[in-house]
């Protein structure tokens, strides 16, 4: 296998505060890696960094054997990296299907695979994103990544804050895109749904990476640790 | 792209009531022999003109510029030089030959008001918010000061032109003849605007004013979007000033004074953010208002203030959204 992404050593800084002390993190093609740790612990904080959205140094940050550090965060973009981001994800003033096509690069993702895999967005594709569900945003939110055909798709927090059934429907697209080989990096409350989905953990705390594994590995005194459960 | 939203039909009733304004008055006024009315629609016409091309830049794309009375007396300049040199039988700067067609003066008042913007646009985009809204104001105090410093096109007094530039072979002196000229350019600028509202370009700049960030994060530059955007502003506008400096036969730095950017922003606001046809409802309530309040008192302004105060205290839909309510600023 080949790595992806590689992060080594990240600090990252919201202008004098520093929020990184130390993150390391790597995706080899194919995988799918779960980024843990409670809240306030820097998994954000860590994404925004590898998309270029906020400052960062790094002792190596490389994507598909690119050096990213210091690279304006459209251009990472360009080289693949989908990010579906937390929170209020959609472009509200536009329609889905805007949404969908707004950043679209061509490549296997076009319009009819991405309502494919969401019917929904099919139903609604001429209505104001503003105006959807919290769980259809994400549906939007993910394949408006996915649209820009990226070669590492980045899900920050995928099913927070939605309903079971939606959450449901969200993990069984990420095990489709799995089984697709997609690399994928994925952040989640719920360690229930989040670590079988995973191929690899790694998780946070205070800003660095505290430990890296399978899974299966993460057991009850780990978690107890560092993710409060 | 196709039609979104379900049915905007009363929205689309009432954009096309308010472009179709205009021409209803314009004819109504020219049948009845009172010319004067048909000036009035023409200058409605303009002032809508160059408000959606300010609407480009600040309904889809949230730039606030105060700057843009600069693109709308360029474009005035443009056509009281070209009528002056072209009177006089002199070419232009730079060899180019002096033809006072009104096609070849909307051309070049275009490409000078666009390359202007370019520059401005280039500068300003590098900051956002006030900053944003002091650096276009102060380019077009530039161009103010440098028009009212340069004593061979009239400095402050302003110039006039003796005949209006020639459209092919109309008599354009004819108000009714040179409404429909108007009329015709505002047309083109509303569908400008809408062919770019609906392309994925105007998806861009509508998705760059809510996030850049997340746009960017995406793979398209935000920055380079709201350029483009800015440029294309600046030569709609720049179209209009042309028009209604050949309407007045005159130009003069008031065309460039910040009251007029503030004016267009005014029209904007007043008629509906980023709609169609909301620049156009704004001019409409604007001349009129001036025009048949103004004959009563002095202090027109007053009710335009109150009028302005209540659109804005009332949700910022403007007077599209009283017409047609609903709707995430479509139409």
């Amino acid at each position: 296998m080949s790595r992806i992404l590689e992060v080594r050593d990240l600090s990252a800084f919201y202008g004098a505060s520093q929020a990184l002390f130390g993150v390391d993190l790597s995706v080899e093609e194919g995988e799918v890696v779960a980024l843990a740790g409670r809240n306030g612990m820097g998994k954000t904080t860590t994404i925004r960094a590898v998309c270029g959205l906020v400052a960062a140094r790094a002792e190596s940050l490389r994507f598909a054997d690119r050096d990213i550090s210091g690279m304006a965060s459209f251009r990472i973009a360009r080289l693949g990296i989908g990010l579906v981001p937390e929170g209020r994800r959609c472009f509200r003033a536009l329609s889905v299907r805007e949404n969908l096509l707004v950043a679209a690069r061509k490549g296997p993702w076009t319009l009819e695979r991405v309502e494919a895999l969401f019917p929904r967005l099919a139903e609604r594709r001429d209505q104001s994103a503003g105006l959807l569900s919290g769980g259809e945003q994400q549906m939007v939110a993910i394949g408006r990544a996915l649209m820009t055909n990226p070669r590492l798709l980045v899900l920050d927090e995928a099913t927070e804050g939605l309903a079971p059934l939606i959450r449901q429907e969200i993990w069984s697209a990420i095990k489709a895109l799995k089984s697709e080989r997609l690399s994928i990096v994925v952040v989640d409350k719920s360690l229930a749904e989040l670590l079988p989905v995973a191929d690899r953990c790694t998780v946070l705390s205070n800003g660095r990476t505290v430990w890296t594994g399978r899974p299966a590995d993460l057991d009850r005194s780990l978690q107890e640790r560092f993710l409060g459960l | 792209m196709p039609e979104r939203h379900a049915i905007p039909v009363r929205s689309l009733l009432a954009s096309l009531a308010i472009v179709l304004f205009p021409l209803a008055y314009a004819l109504l006024a020219n049948l009845s022999g009172e010319t004067f009315h048909v000036t009035l629609a023409t200058r409605i016409a303009i002032l809508g003109l160059a408000a959606t091309g300010l609407n480009l830049a600040l309904g889809l794309g949230g730039l606030v510029s105060l700057g843009h009375a600069a693109f709308f007396g360029i474009g005035g300049y443009v056509a009281g030089i070209v009528a002056s040199h072209a009177m006089g039988g002199e070419p232009l700067p730079f060899g180019l030959p002096a033809s006072a067609q009104m096609a070849s003066v909307w051309a070049l008042a275009m490409l000078a008001a666009g390359l202007f913007a370019l520059v401005v646009g280039a500068i300003s985009l590098r900051t956002s918010g006030v900053a944003f809204i002091m650096i276009t104001l102060a380019f077009a105090q530039l161009v103010f000061y440098l028009a009212i410093a340069w004593p061979g096109y009239g400095g402050e007094d302003g110039m006039a032109l003796i005949l209006r530039n020639p459209f092919f072979g109309l008599a354009t002196m004819r108000p009714m003849t040179f409404f429909l000229i108007a009329f015709g350019a505002l047309l083109a600028g509303l569908a400008a605007f809408a062919i770019i509202k609906a392309s994925r370009f105007g998806a861009a700049l509508q998705a760059a004013r809510q996030n850049p960030d997340r746009l960017a994060a995406l793979g398209v530059r935000p920055d380079r979007i709201q350029l483009v955007a800015f440029v294309i502003s600046g030569a709609i506008t720049a179209l209009a000033g042309a028009l209604y400096a050949d309407l007045n036969r005159f130009v003069s730095p008031s065309m460039l004074s910040w009251h007029m950017s503030g004016e267009l922003i005014v029209l904007v606001v007043l008629g509906g953010v980023g709609r169609l046809a909301g620049p156009l409802a704004g001019a409409t309530l604007y001349v009129l208002l001036e025009h048949f309040l103004g004959g009563v008192t002095e202090r027109w302004q007053f009710f335009l203030g109150l009028a302005l105060l209540l659109v804005v205290l009332m949700g910022r839909g403007g007077l599209m959204s009283l017409l047609a309510p609903k709707g995430a600023g479509h139409g």
